[in-house]
């Protein structure tokens, strides 16, 4: 993650694709050189453009940026690839609540 | 006289050997590991390039800049800095891990099914605090469902006292227990958000227990098409204790790395792991020469990736708690430079 190695990883985990391929995929979808992809300088930059999720250090801390599931949702669309959790995560994001129960519902009229 | 440099044998201990000496070493192993797996033993411009590699006298060994691989892992961490999401984070920040894996100390599939809730609720905090790649690995373990630990007849009692076909039929039986644990478990991590499947060393217990590993991959693949799939072998090529079982009309029993991963990605595999087990008492030279043998022809056909098992005692790296960072760098640089392998 200091580079781009999990998103390689990404593309040969969930798509089977070879290593070749798979940096080739990566370095189009960022819009750099295959061997940018392992060159924090450069990944540290993109990274942050894009929000695909960057290590907090002593010195740079990145409360602005997007966190680690947040930045998953970047990586899903930036690779075009399904990541488990990022659905999830909408689906369960998505569900209708309903507050019909707990501290807030509406209270039931006490007759007098 | 010939310089001789510092080096290792697989069981860790130090050696000093001539580039001469290692250039033997590395002849030897190759031409063993060709007649074992019945492959073409490696080219002289690769044992040239494995010869510079070996012979050097840095600490240190690396690939060319713009070459690196995939680190894939099975089991991320060692519980010994804080909990296991704490490890996950020490991987994937600190330790150059790719793709993460949670495990438990159990690390079998029957195992983990009585304590599945308590898995998933760890996958799924560690999904939530994770950016690399996270799957849940464990071992099909095909031998805990036999007696005593198990409810089925003991196939290892049963085969010296030349009751094949029992053995068998308890061997065909303990499958069908394994591949329902295996979906279940998954079905269970993919639902806390899990990544992918780690199915580590499968056919540990024989061509049964490999088989049990390539069921189940169908069967999840069938569900979750963008699921990814690890799948690690046990050793160098496939035991038959049962020997008459078949994946797609292919005999599973003696397959080697390079037929195997052609199943595997059949089967649904996203990235297989070949095993090529480690003589201690030769040199990590002579074992990665080998190692490098039996799986090259697996590396060249391969549809899928193939993350080289590169560990204590595995893949030419030293039989040792602790393995030597210059001989696990060797033989990382080798796997790469040389096997041209797609991970470790």
């Amino acid at each position: 993650m200091r580079a781009a190695g999990d998103l390689v990883a990404r593309m040969q985990m969930t798509r089977g694709m070879r290593l070749d391929d798979a940096k080739a995929h990566v370095a189009e979808r960022l819009g750099v050189s295959t061997d940018d992809l392992s060159d924090p300088l450069v990944m540290h930059d993109v990274r942050r453009e894009l929000g695909l999720g960057l290590i907090p250090v002593q010195e740079l801390t990145y409360p602005g940026e997007p966190g680690a599931i947040e930045a998953k949702f970047h990586i899903a669309e930036v690779l075009d690839v399904p990541i488990n959790c990022v659905e999830k995560f909408r689906e369960h994001v998505g569900r209708p609540a309903t507050r019909s129960t707990g501290a807030f519902a509406p209270k039931a009229e006490v007759p007098a | 006289m010939e310089r001789s440099v510092t080096t290792r044998l697989a069981d860790g201990s130090l050696v000093r050997m001539t580039p001469s000496e290692i250039r033997a070493d590395l002849e030897e192993g190759t031409a063993l590991g060709a007649k074992r797996a019945k492959v073409p033993p490696l080219e002289p411009d690769e044992l040239e390039q494995l010869g510079e590699i070996f012979s050097s006298s840095a600490r240190f060994s690396a690939v060319d800049i713009g070459d690196e691989l995939v680190l894939s892992c099975d089991g991320s961490g060692n519980l010994d800095s804080g909990t296991r999401v704490d490890e996950l984070y020490s991987y994937q920040s600190h330790r150059g891990a790719d793709i993460l894996e949670l495990y438990h100390i159990d690390y079998s599939y029957k195992a983990i099914k009585t304590i599945l809730s308590f898995e998933q609720q760890v996958m799924k905090t560690a999904q939530l605090n994770l950016v690399a790649p996270l799957q849940y690995g464990a071992m099909p373990d095909l031998g805990r469902y036999s007696r005593p630990d198990g409810p089925v007849a003991n196939w290892s009692e049963l085969l010296p006292l030349g009751r094949i076909d029992e053995a068998r039929a308890a061997q065909e039986e303990a499958m069908e227990h394994a591949v329902r644990d295996m979906v279940f478990v998954a079905e269970g991590m993919i639902e806390a958000g899990a990544d992918g499947l780690d199915f580590d060393t499968s056919g540990a217990a024989g061509d049964a227990d490999l088989l049990a590993a390539l069921r189940a991959v169908e069967e999840i693949k069938s569900r979750h098409p963008d699921v990814g799939i690890e799948l690690g072998m046990a050793s160098e090529f496939v035991l038959g204790m049962h020997g008459e079982l078949e994946f797609h009309g292919r005999r599973l029993a003696g397959l080697w790395p390079r037929d195997l991963v052609e199943l595997a990605a059949e089967a649904g595999v996203t990235v297989f792991g070949p095993a090529v087990n480690v003589n201690t008492t030769k040199s990590v030279a002579w074992n990665v020469a080998r190692a490098l043998t039996i799986v090259k022809p697996c590396v060249a056909e391969s549809p899928i990736p193939v993350h080289m098992n590169a560990g204590m005692g595995v893949g030419g790296v030293p039989m040792t708690p602790y393995p030597p960072a210059d001989a696990v760098a060797r033989v990382s640089h080798a796997m790469r430079t040389v096997g041209r392998l797609d991970g470790l």
